[in-house]
């Protein structure tokens, strides 16, 4: 079913009796496999409304990611919490929608500076599992009215309700990017240097790390990235590359953006973790398994690919995660047997499954919304 | 303003839910003389006020579950508390409802630079989360004006915000994780030390629920390092068109204040007769406040002037040092100070899509003739949040109610030109009955299935957020 309208989405969920497969653009098959009617969003395509002075945005859900950065671009503006394009990664194709990285809270690189998807989400329209159509939030930036069903819905995967319309708060691109690299550097000395670099005021848009190297990024304007190049400079020490070419830059960071590095892992796991933690965690891990890490967000979140079997892996990671600080991992990239058969998202605890499942069981009561998909 | 009608028969067992509470945490910490109670009787809100069956103020997370598991086992409704600040009368009691004030629950549980989080429990002010790491350099973002006395439980159910949260967000984008105690007394560790939610963002509806989900006891906060420094330069126009057409290029520019507040002539004249900060007598005025070295500022500022010029200000005034950014805050810190020493006032908050700024303030210049009540607008203007102050003199019968239907159609008014009725206060009881104007009852439904899942006999908070009307059917069920 690929519905043209919101009325049309509402009637096609109200009339489902069975489970249905929710689909923006296809390009990030994550979760556990949904075997139902395929429900597509890619029908409800279009801006809504831009008003750049007023930074906002608002798009239907089928909207391709595409036609949104080109608008933006047009107005020197861009969706600063810089969201992944799974495809690299995961090998789909088809154009991905605003409204997947809405209910896949999506972010990039920029996160530790500016916030995640769901913090630049203003507002949702979704229809809910009866077939209701709900509104929440709206389109200005400061808004308490009512309890946020906006974040609730970021990260869902559709399974609280299909998102018909997002609204999303804009930012001005910066005039200019710098990247400072640190050269043979293991997990342990990356992860320092990054923590004090963002323990500076110089505004550190972006921190990574992989296979030895460390890249910090600072934006801005031109006297002020290079004020705030050579205050780093002094502050890190070791040796540092600075970078000034914009596009290899921009190539760079889309790298990481997407976790190209590890596209040729069969297996690749997302963590969220705290940063001053990743560096034991990593060494414990590969003391026993030969994994290959991309790490991002200061040390927060870690990307793993492994050629072995993951199942031993798996279940090592969801289970240690807990002795070091707490976070969690997500299975975001295996074979459909293993999706099928291991637990993709974290699972929860007792008393906090009791919550997402009632809510699950209250906003679709007929449990068809991409059913079973975030266990 | 309607309350529900209290329950008769847990004010007879009064005595009995008292010994049951002070059987679970110490005497001292249950308050039910009724003069006693009277403290809790209202919150910022003072026009409403209602001494509750009792108070408490357990001094762990182990007494906050103990005093929960007893209020539902006994059905009685607990109202959260935290400095009672709420100007939407968020902490407002019934006669039959236990006060759960956290204000024992204030210490700082962990800091750490390397990660930049502050553990600590919710009692604790705002600005002494700041205090307790400001000299290592750092501090916490959100900056409601009641800083120095709102706790962060306050915070947290409301979804604070404040002047600086242009750059930097309100509440939820600082909030990493809780530990939440719900009405059945079961202790939940929502979030944590690290970024995003694994799965459902289940802190993210709990942050600005009011109370009414469950008693936050500790939170874990996003610290940042202190700018080098932060300079505001002071615009004043003759329109207040002229000026929202400026907050607008500044915006579209791509420079990115951390403030820019805005004041129109009857609050300049009401803070000018009260501080004296030298403000120019104009229609509207703008607070641009910018941060970074003393050259970034000079950067930002410049291009602030240029734009600012190109539309004939009658007054530009920088800021060269601390003491001379002091007096340009001077005023608009001091505007609620200033309005209350003219007249009593209500203070709105309802947000618009900055691009219809001229068009509300003109029609709130033309509700404030039809309505004879003065009004003063003073608010953030970089993301819409307006603060209409309107005067009124509480004790001339039926100006209070001339003045809240005066307010509750500015609301409607900014829903209808699509922004809200509260950006940073909440709803409380104070906009409860006019939900109805922005939601629909299927956008109600959706949320008050929030809190059936939460707090399925709707005991925390009860009479809050909803119309009356709206919960009542869920109310009764659940008794």
């Amino acid at each position: 079913m690929t519905p043209l309208t919101e009325q049309d989405l509402a009637e096609a969920i109200a009339m489902s009796s069975g489970p249905l497969s929710i689909q923006g653009g296809g390009t990030r098959p994550i979760g556990k496999p949904v075997t139902g009617t395929l429900l597509e969003t890619k029908g409800l395509d279009g801006i809504t409304l831009y008003e750049p002075g007023s930074l906002t945005l608002v798009v239907q859900s089928g909207t391709p990611v595409t036609k949104v950065e080109e608008a933006l671009a047009a107005e020197g503006q861009r969706l600063a919490f810089e969201p992944m394009d799974h495809r690299v990664l995961l090998g789909t194709t088809g154009e991905p929608t605003m409204g997947g990285i809405a209910a896949a809270n999506v972010s990039g690189p920029r996160r530790i500076q500016v916030g995640a998807a769901r913090d630049f989400m203003l507002g949702v329209r979704f229809v809910d599992g009866m077939g209701n159509i709900v509104k929440n939030g709206g389109r200005v930036m400061k808004n308490v009215t009512g309890y946020d069903l906006v974040k609730l819905m970021a990260g869902s995967y559709g399974t609280l309700g299909v998102l018909s319309e997002v609204s999303f708060k804009v930012l001005p691109v910066a005039e200019r990017q710098l990247t400072l690299t640190l050269h043979g550097q293991n997990t342990k000395e990356a992860v320092a240097s990054i923590s004090k670099a963002m323990g500076s005021p110089f505004e550190v848009t972006g921190a990574a790390h992989l296979g030895g190297t460390t890249h910090l990024r600072i934006e801005g304007t031109e006297a002020s990235t290079a004020y705030r190049c050579e205050r780093l400079v002094s502050l890190l020490s070791g040796e540092i590359v600075v970078n000034q070419d914009q596009s290899a830059q921009t190539e760079l960071w889309r790298g990481i953006r997407n976790v190209q590095p590890l596209a040729g892992f069969d297996t690749v796991w997302r963590v969220s973790m705290t940063p001053s933690r990743a560096p034991d965690f990593l060494e414990m891990l590969q003391r026993e398994h030969e994994i290959e890490v991309l790490m991002d967000w200061a040390g927060g979140l870690l990307w793993i690919g492994s050629k072995a079997d993951p199942q031993p892996l798996h279940e090592k990671l969801q289970r240690e995660i807990y002795n070091y600080g707490g976070g969690h991992v997500t299975l975001v990239k295996a074979a459909l047997k293993d999706r099928t058969r291991l637990s993709v998202f974290q699972p929860e605890p007792r008393a906090i499954a009791a919550l997402t499942n009632g809510l699950r069981a209250r906003f679709d009561p007929k449990g068809i919304l991409n059913p079973g998909l975030m266990s | 303003m309607e309350m529900p009608i209290p329950d008769e028969g847990i004010i007879a067992r009064k005595e009995r839910i008292v010994q049951r509470l002070q059987s679970v945490i110490p005497h001292d910490a249950v308050i039910h003389d009724p003069a006693e109670t009277r403290a809790y009787e209202c919150d910022a809100l003072t026009a409403y006020r209602c001494p509750p069956l009792c108070a408490v103020l357990p001094s762990t997370t182990e007494e906050v579950a103990a005093v929960l598991r007893v209020c539902f086992e006994e059905r009685v409704p607990v109202v959260p508390r935290g400095s009672g600040t709420s100007l939407a009368g968020g902490a407002l009691p019934t006669a039959d409802a236990v006060i759960l004030g956290v204000s024992r629950l204030n210490q700082v549980i962990e800091t750490n630079y390397d990660d930049r989080y502050i553990r600590v429990q919710t009692g604790r002010t705002n600005l002494s989360v700041t205090g307790a790491v400001e000299a290592d350099g750092f501090f916490y973002a959100p900056d409601p004006s009641s800083q120095l006395a709102c706790a962060i439980a306050g915070n947290i159910g409301m979804n604070s915000g404040g002047a600086h949260c242009l750059k930097y967000g309100v509440t939820t984008n600082n909030l990493m994780g809780v530990r939440m105690v719900t009405m059945e007394g079961e202790i939940l560790d929502i979030g944590g030390t690290y970024v995003d939610a694994g799965g459902m963002d289940l802190l993210g509806v709990i942050c600005g629920s009011e109370g009414q989900l469950g008693v936050v006891t500790e939170a874990t906060l996003r610290i940042l390092p202190k700018p080098e420094g932060a300079l505001p330069v002071l615009i004043g126009y003759d329109s207040n068109e002229v000026a929202g057409e400026c907050v607008s290029d500044i915006i579209k520019s791509g420079i990115l204040p951390v403030a820019i507040e805005f004041m129109d002539r009857p609050c300049i004249e009401a803070t000018e007769a009260f501080a004296k900060a030298g403000y120019p007598m104009c229609e509207a005025l703008l607070i641009i406040e910018v941060e970074g070295s003393p050259a970034e500022i000079r950067e930002q500022l410049d291009k602030i002037k240029a734009i600012a010029l190109r539309h004939n200000p009658v007054e530009f005034r920088e800021a060269r040092d601390a003491d001379q950014a002091a007096r340009i805050w001077l005023g608009r810190k001091s505007a609620f100070g200033a309005m209350g020493q003219i007249n009593d006032y209500m203070c709105l908050d309802g947000t618009i899509p900055v691009s219809e700024l001229p068009y509300v303030l003109r029609r709130i210049g033309e509700m404030s003739k039809e309505y004879g009540l003065g009004v003063g607008n003073v608010f953030h203007a970089g993301d819409g949040n307006m603060h209409p102050l309107i005067l009124y003199n509480a004790n001339k019968p039926g100006d209070l109610e001339k003045c809240e239907a005066f307010g509750a159609d500015i609301l409607r008014l900014c829903v209808e030109v699509g922004g809200c009725l509260t950006g940073e206060h909440g709803v409380g009881i104070e906009k409860r009955d006019l939900m109805t104007a922005q939601f629909a009852e299927a956008d109600l439904e959706a949320q008050m299935a929030v809190k059936d899942v939460f707090d399925p006999r709707w005991l925390l908070n009860p009479a809050k957020v909803f119309p009356l009307a709206s919960s009542e059917q869920r109310r009764i069920a659940a008794e």
